[in-house]
């Protein structure tokens, strides 16, 4: 039923669809990761803007990733960009909830030891309040990432130059070849757990300074 | 706009709102195929939540199965399911059932934890009390805990309809209908008018995404407790 042979035949198609696929998420994360940190600085800074920030990332992500691909050729055709743009729009609700939410776990009684130090307000942002947040800001690079990685299988509709490993599962599925749509499927899956492993494990190396139990 | 403008006719076509392809037959099957996979999933996930939130056993099995399963792409989940079923039901195997077992798979893990932290989250002294008026175990879950953790689990339940009305989009890439399936056709016809599809087709989806959204908002609401209303209820613990 599974053809090993034509499995054999394709590694470097694999090889090529799963670096595509990690380029495409890793892309979208680090831009999703610049453009939430200026809207959690914000949001944090002026506490009128953090209920409508929230509020706009949330409508985004009720928005279905295979709705926002589509209409989106429309504006900016089969591009790059028509890519790229939901990806970024979806790490959006992870990454600025969860920074938000890292700057708001920071006592006041160590933000005003900062000011007391005569730190200015960016010396207080490098050196106090990014750090503290790094627990909660790797959570939400994990979560980004899976999430983003689970997205990229998605883009394959918009044709065969996009869809990381998604490829694989879309020609597969048209041409009723089974082998090929477990070639694009399994690896997704596999795929997913690797990062998710990976970053839980790098998530505890560099917060080892943290106390026991704090969270 | 020209594009809106077909969009709206493209609506307002009284042949899109009859026959096996009409709105009115996608929308059902949409919501039909989300309602039973929303269902399937509480009914698996909701008694484990409950279960292991009242005994606080398996803590971290729960939430290490729930964070494992959150990562699996829906994607990927239809196209490994879809040739078992159509194995199993050459008709209709490959159609429905994939889409809803992934469809399980996205909404078990917020029901779950979310039944477990609302349980958990519940005060020791009110658990204690109950015991100490000679209330069984099971009374204290259905009398004392499930009551005031119904907050947090409609929270989850409401975060997984969402997910599940928006997600099972994907089904129509791979042979299900439902209103994704206007997006996937108006793609394929795209530069020869079936842009307007594409958008029409977003619209709808986008609409029952909102009502269903609006729907919890409201059930939220009434099941809550009348004496734990006035606290603000906190977002979905598990987005």
């Amino acid at each position: 039923m599974i053809d090993f042979g034509w499995m054999a035949s394709h590694l470097d198609d694999l090889a090529f669809r799963t670096f595509q696929h990690v380029e495409l998420t890793a892309i979208a994360v680090s831009v999703g990761l610049v453009i939430s940190f200026g809207l959690a600085v914000l949001a944090v800074r002026r506490r009128a803007t953090y209920g409508p920030i929230l509020a706009a990332t949330d409508i985004l992500y009720t928005i279905p990733s295979l709705a926002l691909f589509v209409v989106l050729v429309t504006v900016t055709g089969i591009s790059l960009f028509t890519v790229e743009i939901p990806l970024v729009l979806y790490t959006l609700v992870i990454f600025v909830r969860n920074i938000a939410a890292g700057f708001d776990s920071i006592p006041t009684d160590v933000l005003e030891a900062a000011n007391g130090l005569g730190y200015t307000r960016s010396q207080r942002l490098w050196r106090v309040e990014v750090p503290l947040a790094v627990p909660l800001i790797l959570a939400g690079v994990r979560l980004a990432t899976v999430s983003t990685i689970a997205l990229v299988t998605v883009t394959s509709i918009l044709g065969d130059s996009f869809g990381g490993l998604g490829f694989f599962i879309l020609e597969g599925y048209r041409r009723s070849f089974l082998t090929e749509l477990y070639f694009g499927a399994i690896p997704s899956v596999a795929l997913a757990l690797l990062a998710d492993f990976a970053l839980a494990r790098l998530q505890r190396r560099l917060t080892r300074w943290q106390t026991v139990g704090a969270t | 706009m020209d594009l809106l403008a077909r969009t709206f006719a493209w609506l307002a076509d009284s042949a899109h709102w009859a026959g096996p392809n009409g709105i009115p037959a996608r929308l059902l099957e949409h919501a039909g195929l989300s309602a039973v996979s929303l269902l399937i999933a509480i009914a698996i996930a909701l008694p484990v939540g409950l279960w292991i939130g009242h005994t606080g056993r398996l803590t971290w099995l729960a939430t290490g199965t729930a964070t494992l399963w959150r990562a699996l792409p829906s994607l990927a989940v239809i196209a490994i399911v879809l040739p078992i079923t159509a194995a199993l039901d050459p008709q209709a195997g490959f159609k429905v059932y994939p889409t809803v077992v992934a469809m399980v798979v996205l909404a078990g893990p917020p029901i779950l934890v979310n039944a477990q932290a609302g349980v958990t989250g519940v005060e020791r002294d009110m658990v204690e009390a109950g015991r100490g008026q000679g209330m069984s175990e099971w009374q204290i879950l259905t009398r004392i805990e499930l009551p005031l953790a119904v907050p947090v689990i409609v929270a989850g339940i409401r975060s997984a309809a969402i997910q599940i009305v928006a997600t099972a989009t994907l089904g129509a890439i791979l042979g299900f209908g439902g209103l994704g399936r206007y997006l996937v056709e108006g793609f394929a016809t795209f530069s020869l008018g079936g842009d307007a599809e594409v958008v029409a087709g977003a619209i709808l989806v986008a609409g029952l995404v909102i009502a269903v959204e609006a729907a919890f908002a409201v059930a939220q609401h009434l099941l809550t407790p009348r004496g734990l209303r006035r606290e603000r209820s906190e977002r979905p613990v598990a987005a």
